[in-house]
């Protein structure tokens, strides 16, 4: 456990980075820092590290304070990845990645088999190796920077806005790959970001920061959508915290309904043996079982020439959030959602209504304001 | 009256025209050598204190002012008509161009990198050897070439301390015998020693750094 106790930072022209900033960082999660710029993230961070010194108050690394080590032997141990990855430009993948190891006094080619072991983790070809870094693309470089702060396997990973210089797309894979890893290895990761969307999607626990580094508040993630300590971190986390709350709700407890459900080649018949009234459309699935769209029931089973409507996007019943959900319904123009199963399978429909209604169940098990707890812990 | 063929040097050289050119290669590199070893601590600290940069670069420019002729006066005194007579000033010199090739050398090292080498725990001696300097190899190469070109050329002055300019000396014998062909000999001969020096030096940079082929590179 990393313990940040009271500690401040105060610069020689008077400005404030940090403000008696206490926080307990848990082992084996991922603990975010978010805020606007000059809210002393950053600076927090490489403290940790010891890049900056603090002017007051201490940190503890299990039990013990980090000014007890050698400075190197302790940034040795501590992984650590910063925006536009800061690679070596002279040396090529595989010693950037081996840089720790060798520093830490290991062979050259057990280095190399632990460089090209974590290429491979961090889902890089190892057929870049040999690539100076000039040749990788940002997300390449990215990777390669995670890959670098990984290789000694230090306890404690210190990541300063990792994802920021790539496109979102990029960014959304390097997030999902972190995701990936921290649950194989399981580091005491410290993330820093201004971005409130990376950091509730990453964050075990968010801490938000304010400007003049004081910490506004220190929750799960949820939490702080459920129940922002004040306006300031109700404003950072932005207007439709609702809509990005539900992300937390999942789907398992969905009523669905699959009556109105017909194969593409279904009869007459059973297109009306399958019209509910509740709505006027089926779901018209293909052969195996995927689905194609909405159509109007009646005018198919009077067969009437009739088209498909489009259905917008399904979500997994089971494994994506009741915020797809939601979204799913509201971008059908029949405002009925979509239910797929692992393999793409249609296996039910949910009315707008129906979601309202999980919705609503999931917060009354929530609870609107007891979630405060451990705001201060 | 034979004079002898374009390459044959008067005797009173005592020494033939290869003998001169590796003379004069030596009277020119030794000092950018000496220039380099004085400058890399130099450039490190200016770098790092940005504060002395200027005053440092001042004296050098001062002593780049001071014309050979009267450094030469100087240090006969010391070292008399000797190499190092003439090796001395063109050490000095060469620390005009040297020192800011290696300070802008330092600052093309990002800062990103730099903070990663710092957090990864690289001591300031490590980090310097194994990360700056490499970077600023490209700059520090760029001030090479101008520092040998210049100091291969400023050689032949040595010929005014009783024929310590190596091909220099070709210049005094071609006003004393009355032999312009041996003054071509010099200019031509020192002109291709330069090209030949420099193309050398491209050639090491592109060996030492073949992480910096970006436009060649696919």
């Amino acid at each position: 456990m990393i313990v940040i106790d009271a500690v401040t930072k105060r610069y020689p022209d008077g400005t404030t980075a940090v403000d008696r900033l206490t926080l307990e960082i848990p082992d084996r999660s991922i603990t975010v820092l978010v805020g606007p710029s000059g809210c002393g993230k950053t600076t927090t961070l490489r403290m940790i590290n010891r890049m900056v010194d603090p002017s007051g108050g201490r940190i503890l690394l299990d039990g013990h304070d980090i000014r007890e080590r050698p400075v190197n032997a302790l940034r040795r141990s501590m992984g650590y990845v910063i925006q536009h990855a800061g690679l070596f430009p002279h040396r090529t993948v595989i010693e950037n990645i081996a840089t720790v190891p060798r520093l830490l006094g290991w062979d050259r080619s057990r280095a190399r088999a632990r460089g090209l072991e974590l290429m491979e983790r961090v889902g890089l070809d190892t057929a870049l190796a040999k690539r100076y870094p000039y040749q990788l693309s940002g997300g390449q470089q990215q990777r390669v920077g995670v890959a670098r702060a990984l290789a000694a396997d230090p306890p404690v990973l210190l990541m300063d806005e990792p994802f920021s210089a790539v496109d979102p797309i990029v960014r959304k894979g390097l997030q999902d790959e972190l995701l990936r890893i921290q649950a194989d290895l399981g580091k005491t990761v410290v993330f820093v970001t201004h971005d409130i969307d990376e950091a509730i999607k990453l964050g075990d626990m968010v801490a938000v920061l304010r400007e003049g580094g004081r910490l506004a508040q220190y929750a799960p993630p949820a939490e702080l959508l459920s129940a922002p300590a004040d306006e300031f971190v109700e404003d950072f986390l932005g207007a439709d915290r609702g809509i990005r709350h539900l992300s937390f709700f999942g789907t398992e407890g969905l009523e669905l309904t699959a009556e109105p459900i017909v194969a593409e080649d279904a009869t007459t018949e059973q297109v009306r043996a399958h019209t509910i009234p509740q709505t006027p459309y089926v779901l018209v699935t293909d052969t195996e079982g995927r689905p194609r769209g909405w159509t109007h029931a009646a005018d198919r089973a009077a067969g009437l020439p009739t088209e498909l409507l489009p259905y917008g996007h399904a979500f997994t019943y089971g494994q994506d959030s009741l915020r797809a959900a939601l979204d799913s319904a509201v971008l059908s123009p029949t405002g009925w959602a979509v239910a797929v199963d692992a393999e793409g399978r249609a296996i039910g429909v949910a009315a707008q209504e129906t979601i309202a209604a999980a919705i609503r169940g999931a917060h009354a098990t929530v609870g609107p304001r007891d979630s405060v707890r451990g705001v201060l812990a | 009256m034979n004079h002898g063929g374009f390459f044959e040097v008067p005797s009173d050289l005592q020494n033939t025209w290869w003998g001169l050119v590796g003379w004069q290669c030596e009277l020119a590199l030794l000092p950018v050598l000496y220039g380099l070893i004085l400058a890399l601590p130099l450039g490190m600290l200016c770098a790092r204190f940005r504060w002395i940069y200027p005053p440092v670069l001042g004296v050098a420019t001062v002593f780049y002012a001071i014309p050979s002729l009267a450094f030469f006066v100087f240090l006969i005194d010391y070292y008399g008509e000797s190499d190092i007579t003439v090796e001395i000033p063109l050490t000095v010199y060469s620390l005009v161009v040297l020192i800011p090739a290696i300070v802008d050398g330092m600052r093309s090292v990002s800062e990103d990198t730099r903070a990663a080498a710092t957090a990864m725990g690289f001591g300031t001696l490590r980090r310097y050897l194994q990360v700056e300097l490499p970077i600023a190899v490209p700059a520090v190469i760029a001030g090479l070439r101008v520092a040998t070109v210049s100091s291969v050329s400023l050689v032949s002055v040595g010929m005014l301390i009783g024929n310590e300019g190596a091909l220099g000396n070709l210049l005094s014998d071609a006003l004393s015998y009355h032999r312009p062909l041996l003054a071509w000999d010099a200019v031509l001969s020192i002109a291709v020693i330069g090209v030949v020096l420099d193309a050398l030096l491209v050639l090491a940079r592109r060996l030492l750094t073949p992480w910096a082929r970006k436009a060649t590179a696919k």
